[in-house]
Parts: structure tokens; C-alpha cells; sequence
């Protein structure tokens, strides 16, 4: 099999070796640890051997960026990690930071700096159409994805909290499908209801879960891919599939599945 | 005659402005009981931000036929001003159509110009009231959001009814001038027939000079003293959006949405837990404050500010995802409680010569419950709804800051969460020394 040939290097062996990488590739909480969201973090890998990118991962010296505690109301607990994190990521004179993660995205990039810590930091979407801008990732795809529906969920901290809509729409044109808008997209885009420390509580009572609420809308599209961009909308919108008992018609994929899907990795 | 209306109107303009500068100074105080914050950075962006959305309400218009109608209002609210002064003057001078010799043609030019933004005005304020009170904008009704039970669902309805009542003084007063004019009626200066108020002319012929004198001056002072009214009841009112939309917009924040607030107050401890410092021997223990936001008080200025500026539309709460499924938060609900807490501190400091005395309630508790702030997914809707920029959701994070870090109160699963954290630096339970165990599948 081909996958012997995949490279997974760290930041020590790079540094053992008297080695920088282009970039660092921040896996996250999920992406390490999360069953489903360990297949998004092994496309990304997939796709950045592919094109023979320089990168390196913490691996286990990595630490959640602290945005869970930070939206629960632990300061304290936040400033530990993303302390400790700064420590490391300047340890190693990290310049250049690609997430697929919004919420440590926009934590390692707006709210690193105060604490001392300022890199680059570049979501994976960004980073995939900086890529196809480039010439540097053709989506080869075969048809693959022609003509087939697809609708793209905004995810909060990617969407209205950093104002990045385009890069994951201009990722999913790049597969030639036929994307249809949900609704409420965009600046309006309406929560998977994970956010801000939902993701580890119970929801409050009331009528209606937020990610049914969502899904609905995701399925009047009639689309038959729902893309996401962050782990929580996977799961929300994963769990509100099942809910409508959609699974066998309707899948939810990350961006970087969808290309690695594509280009057949 | 004259030289008694001439004084009643001096000293009722003088009232209103003691009245209304009293006002004002209450409020700023009450908006400074809020914590110090700098938003005075980058003037140009802060500038151009105001001219943008409150001068040009430009988000407004997200919403285009509301957007138009909300802009007739505004711009006639604006430009009548100009006639108001006219007014004002005459009184202040005991004088009638001040400006009509100085401007011959363009004078009812100006005139009609007018006409036509009370006329406009008028309509849209009777659409406005159709939409609370016949066709029932879901956002607007009490019977579906508790906080617009009461005072805030007359208050909207007295503001609209109170414009009616201004722009169809303004009207009828033209028309019984102009039946004047045309009798040769002294004091009422010849100006030509005004666009609109002409067409009501015929309601009034027949009538004798001294009604129609009556009628003129009675629409006259209903105008202006009700102009004076609203004047004074917009700082009681929601309708405070149409001063405070524009310092508002001026101090709003320029950061990204999604960037919280630091506190640095507690960094140096942190870095002490984590060996990054050494504690300082000689140095007293620095007096950290309250953790996070239990009062209106330990707000910033601008979040009491953004309390003052809401006109209660409740666009936040109609996008807020935790309302939209039944949840109990209401974006809107949050600066209305601040607000209310606001006015309630504000009265406390007056009654206490200047200095607010303790009396056992608090914003968070007594206002807003715990379950609502609990209820957020701090997907910022609320913040990119609102119209001028107001930020429920930084006032919901200090709240939670507050509740989780003074109060050492949180959910159960919240404080897994923190101690997932805490031990395997990862939210859930799962070893550390596994973080990297994904990569194995592809080795």
C-alpha cells in the first residue's frame, strides 16, 4: 500500500536533526483524539505529503489551546495552557501555524498575542486555497464530485468571528460540485449550538436542539455532502444526520476529506 | 397676547434645556459607574465606522424595505430639524415665519419639503404600528419574548404614536396658516401655497379668523411642546438609540469578533503556577479585584453604554441560535436587564449624594439567571445582527467569568471539562501520552 510512504515528522526530530518546517501543523484536541476527527487530521496529513510540504506536528507536546476553558469562563485554566503552549511553540521558533480547527485558530491567533505568543496562524481552508491559488494543489478528482450537491456549514469562530467565508467555498469549487447555500449562511450562519463550551454540557432546556434546528435546514438543500470545517460542527452535524436518520444518504466530510477524497488518497 | 406666549415658550425652552442637560449628566454617570476600557484608538477607523453604520445605517439595510422605511424616519427626524429652529426662534422672538421673507420661493419650497417627510414619516409610523400590533413581527411580540412584556411594548408604541401626533400638528398648522394667509390675516406672512397642507385647506374654510388664530396656535405649541416632550422622554425611553447610535457606533470594538477580552491581572500568577517567575518576597500581594462581571459596575463603560443604546429591536434575539430552540437566553433580554439595573444604580447613587450604596442585588442573580447566560454558544449572531454594534456576548462571557471563577460555580460536566484539562491537557479524558497515537494508522 501506498500509505507506508506518509511522513508524520514532529518538531523534536526536526529539531534533532537542525531541521524547520514550513509549517506547523496544530492537530488540536479533536483531531488527536477524536475518533471521527483523527480521519480529518490523517486527510490534511495525506494531502501535505502529497505535495511535499514541509511540516512537522507537536505531537504530544501539544496542549488544548485553552478556548473550551476561555468560553466556559476559566480564565485561569486558559492563560495555563496557552502559557504552557507558548512555551513550547517559541521553544521551537514555530513561525507558521495551519489548524483545522477554528476555535484553536482563533484562539492561538487573536488571543495568543497579548500572552506573548505571535505567529502566523492560517486555517486549513486558507490554507487549501492558498494552495489551489498557487497551482500547487490540483483538485484531479475524476468527476468525482461533478455535479454533485453539496452544501457548506459556516462554523462560528471561522465564519463571523474571523470574517473568513470564501476560502472554504472556494476549496469545495475547486471539486467542481454544485454548491447550494443553506438559508442562513455566511454572516448569518446559524450555530451547530457546540460553541463556547457547549460541546462538554448538556444544553439548556428548551424546545429544540440547535444542531437539529441546523440540520433541517442543511437538508432542505437536498444536498447529499454536508461540509464542515471545524470538529464540533462534525460532530453536531454528524449527530443530527443520525437524528433524522439520514446516514445512509447524506454524509458530513471535512474539507480536507473531500480533497484527499478527490485526489483519491 | 403675543408677549405672553413669547415668555411662556422662553421659559419652557429654558425648563427643557435644564431638564434634558440634567438628564444627560445623570446618565453619564450612571455610564461611568462602568469599569475604565480605552476605546479611543485608531480615530480615522472610528470615524468612518460611524459615518458608516449609524450615519449611513448601512446595516440597516440587511434588511431592505424595513431598512427604507426606518431610513424615512431618520432622515425626516433629521431634516424637520431645520424647521424646528425655525420654530424655537419664532417663539425665542416672539416672531412668525422667521426665514419666509429672507427665502421668498425656496421658502415653500423648503416648506413642502418638509410636508413631504411628515407625510412620509406619518405613514411609516402607522406601518410601524401595523407591524407591532396587527401583522405581529415575531421578534416584536411579548407574548412570544417576556422582556417585551409592559413598559417596553407601550414604550414602542407611545414613540410611534407620539411622531403621528408631531407630524400631524405640523400639518394642520400649515393649513389653517395658509387659510390665514389667504384671508389677509395680520402676523401671517404671505408664502404660497405649501405642497401638501393645501389639500387640507378645505377642512377649514368657513371657519372664523379667531378659530382659525385658535387652531394655528394650538397646532403650533402642540408641535413644539411635543417636540420638547419627546426630547425628555427619549432619555427615558428605548428611543435613546437615535443620540446614542452614533457614540456607540464610535467606540465599538475593532478587534475580531471572536477575540475575547484578556485578563491581565491574573497572567503574573499564572506564570508564577508555571515557574515561569519567581514570586516576588518583598512585594505585597497584589489585590485582585472581582474575577470576571457580578454587577453593572464591574462592566466596562461601553457595555453600560450599549445598554443605554438599545432601541430594543431584538434583530439579536430573533438570530440567537439558544432563543431560536426554546432556550430561556434573550441577547436582547441581557442589555434591557443591564439597562434596568443601570437605571436602578443610577437612582441609588442620586439618592446617596453621588456614591452608590450596597443594596444586596446584583445584575447576575436578581436580572439575568444563570441558565440564561449558560445557554450561549458565543456564536457572536447577536453581535453581527445588531445595528449599531452593540456586544450582548461580552457581557454573558464576564458574567461567566464571574460565576465560574469568584462562584466556583459550574455545571458538572464543565468541571470534568476543566479537569480533563488540567490533567491531560485535553478536554476529555484521554491520556496525554495518546495524543500522537492517530499518526500510527499511517506508519
Amino acid at each position: 500500500m501506498t500509505e507506508q510512504s506518509y511522513k508524520v515528522p514532529t518538531m523534536a526530530e526536526m529539531a534533532a536533526g537542525g531541521e524547520s518546517p514550513e509549517i506547523l501543523f496544530w492537530v488540536g484536541c479533536a483531531g488527536s483524539f477524536d475518533d471521527r476527527y483523527k480521519k480529518v487530521t490523517i486527510a490534511f496529513v495525506k494531502i501535505l505529503n502529497k505535495l511535499g510540504i514541509k511540516f512537522a506536528v507537536l505531537g504530544t507536546e501539544e496542549g488544548c489551546s485553552g478556548d473550551p476553558a476561555r468560553r466556559a469562563g476559566n480564565e485561569f485554566l486558559f492563560q495555563m495552557q496557552a502559557m504552557a503552549n507558548i512555551q513550547v511553540l517559541d521553544m521551537y521558533g514555530v513561525k507558521k501555524i495551519v489548524t483545522a480547527c477554528p476555535h484553536c485558530f482563533n484562539t492561538l491567533k487573536n488571543e495568543y498575542p497579548e500572552l506573548g505568543g505571535t505567529y502566523e496562524v492560517i486555517h486549513h481552508s486558507e490554507f487549501l486555497q492558498q494552495l489551489i491559488n498557487e497551482g500547487r494543489l490540483a483538485v484531479a478528482g475524476g468527476g468525482t464530485f461533478k455535479g454533485r450537491k453539496i452544501t457548506f456549514h459556516d462554523s462560528c469562530y471561522l465564519g463571523r468571528a474571523n470574517d473568513i467565508y470564501e476560502a472554504p467555498r472556494a476549496v469545495l469549487e475547486a471539486l467542481d460540485a454544485d454548491l447550494i447555500e443553506m438559508k442562513r449562511s455566511k454572516a448569518k450562519g446559524l450555530c451547530c449550538g457546540a460553541g463556547g463550551g457547549q460541546m462538554f454540557k448538556e444544553p439548556e432546556s428548551g424546545k429544540k436542539d440547535v444542531n437539529i434546528e441546523r440540520i433541517e435546514e442543511a437538508l432542505h438543500t437536498g444536498a447529499d455532502t454536508i461540509a464542515v470545517a471545524c470538529p464540533f460542527c462534525m460532530v453536531m452535524m454528524t449527530d443530527g444526520v443520525k437524528n433524522k436518520e439520514k446516514e445512509d444518504s447524506v454524509r458530513v466530510f471535512d474539507l480536507a476529506e473531500l480533497i484527499a477524497q478527490a485526489d483519491g488518497l | 397676547m403675543e408677549i405672553i406666549q413669547q415668555l411662556a415658550f422662553i421659559a419652557t425652552f429654558a425648563a427643557l434645556l435644564w431638564l434634558v442637560s440634567r438628564r444627560i449628566g445623570i446618565i453619564k454617570k450612571t455610564i461611568q459607574q462602568g469599569r475604565a476600557e480605552d476605546r479611543t484608538d485608531q480615530p480615522s477607523k472610528r470615524w468612518l465606522m460611524m459615518l458608516r453604520v449609524a450615519f449611513g445605517q448601512k446595516k440597516m439595510f440587511d434588511r431592505p424595505l424595513v431598512g427604507i422605511m426606518h431610513f424615512v424616519i431618520y432622515a425626516g427626524f433629521l431634516l424637520i430639524n431645520l424647521e424646528v429652529l425655525e420654530i424655537v426662534l419664532d417663539g425665542l422672538l416672539g416672531q412668525h415665519r422667521l426665514f419666509a421673507p429672507f427665502l421668498g420661493g425656496f421658502y415653500t419650497f423648503l416648506i413642502s419639503f418638509f410636508e413631504f417627510l411628515a407625510i412620509s414619516v406619518l405613514l411609516v409610523c402607522v406601518v410601524f404600528l401595523l407591524r407591532r400590533n396587527v401583522t405581529k413581527v415575531e421578534r416584536l411580540q411579548p407574548s412570544r419574548h417576556r422582556e417585551m412584556n409592559g413598559w417596553p411594548e407601550l414604550d414602542a408604541n407611545l414613540i410611534l404614536i407620539f411622531e403621528i401626533v408631531l407630524m400631524s400638528a405640523i400639518l394642520t398648522m400649515n393649513a389653517a396658516d395658509l387659510v390665514l394667509q389667504d384671508m389677509g390675516s395680520a402676523h401671517y406672512t404671505q408664502t404660497g401655497n405649501f405642497a401638501f397642507s393645501q389639500w387640507l385647506t378645505p377642512l377649514f374654510t368657513g371657519w372664523s379668523e379667531t378659530s382659525l388664530i385658535a387652531l394655528e396656535r394650538t397646532a403650533w405649541w402642540l408641535h413644539i411642546l411635543g417636540i420638547f416632550g419627546f426630547a425628555l422622554y427619549v432619555t427615558y425611553s428605548k428611543h435613546l438609540h437615535i443620540a446614542l447610535a452614533f457614540p456607540n457606533t464610535y467606540f465599538a470594538r475593532l478587534i475580531p469578533k471572536g477575540e475575547m477580552h484578556n485578563m491581565p491581572e491574573i497572567t503574573k500568577e499564572v506564570k508564577i503556577m508555571l515557574g515561569m517567575e519567581q514570586p516576588d518576597a518583598t512585594e505585597a500581594p497584589a489585590e485582585i479585584g472581582r474575577f470576571g462581571a457580578r454587577d453593572v459596575m464591574d462592566l466596562s463603560w461601553k457595555n453600560l453604554m450599549d445598554a443605554y443604546s438599545c432601541t430594543e429591536c431584538g434583530r439579536c434575539t430573533a438570530a440567537c441560535p439558544a432563543n431560536m430552540t426554546g432556550k430561556k437566553l434573550s441577547p436582547r433580554k441581557i442589555m434591557m436587564d443591564t439597562r434596568d439595573r443601570l437605571e436602578e444604580t443610577g437612582r441609588n447613587m442620586q439618592a446617596n449624594g453621588g456614591t452608590f450604596v450596597e443594596d444586596g442585588k446584583a445584575l447576575l442573580g436578581d436580572y439575568i439567571l444563570e441558565e440564561e447566560i449558560l445557554a450561549c454558544t458565543t456564536c457572536n449572531a447577536c453581535v453581527q445582527e445588531c445595528p449599531i454594534l452593540i456586544n450582548p456576548l461580552d457581557i454573558i462571557l464576564q458574567l461567566r467569568r464571574y460565576q465560574i471563577m469568584d462562584e466556583a460555580k459550574a455545571p458538572g460536566s464543565w468541571n470534568a471539562m476543566f479537569g480533563n484539562l488540567e490533567t491531560n491537557q485535553a478536554p476529555w479524558k484521554f491520556s496525554p501520552g495518546d495524543r500522537f497515537n492517530w499518526a500510527e494508522s499511517l506508519k
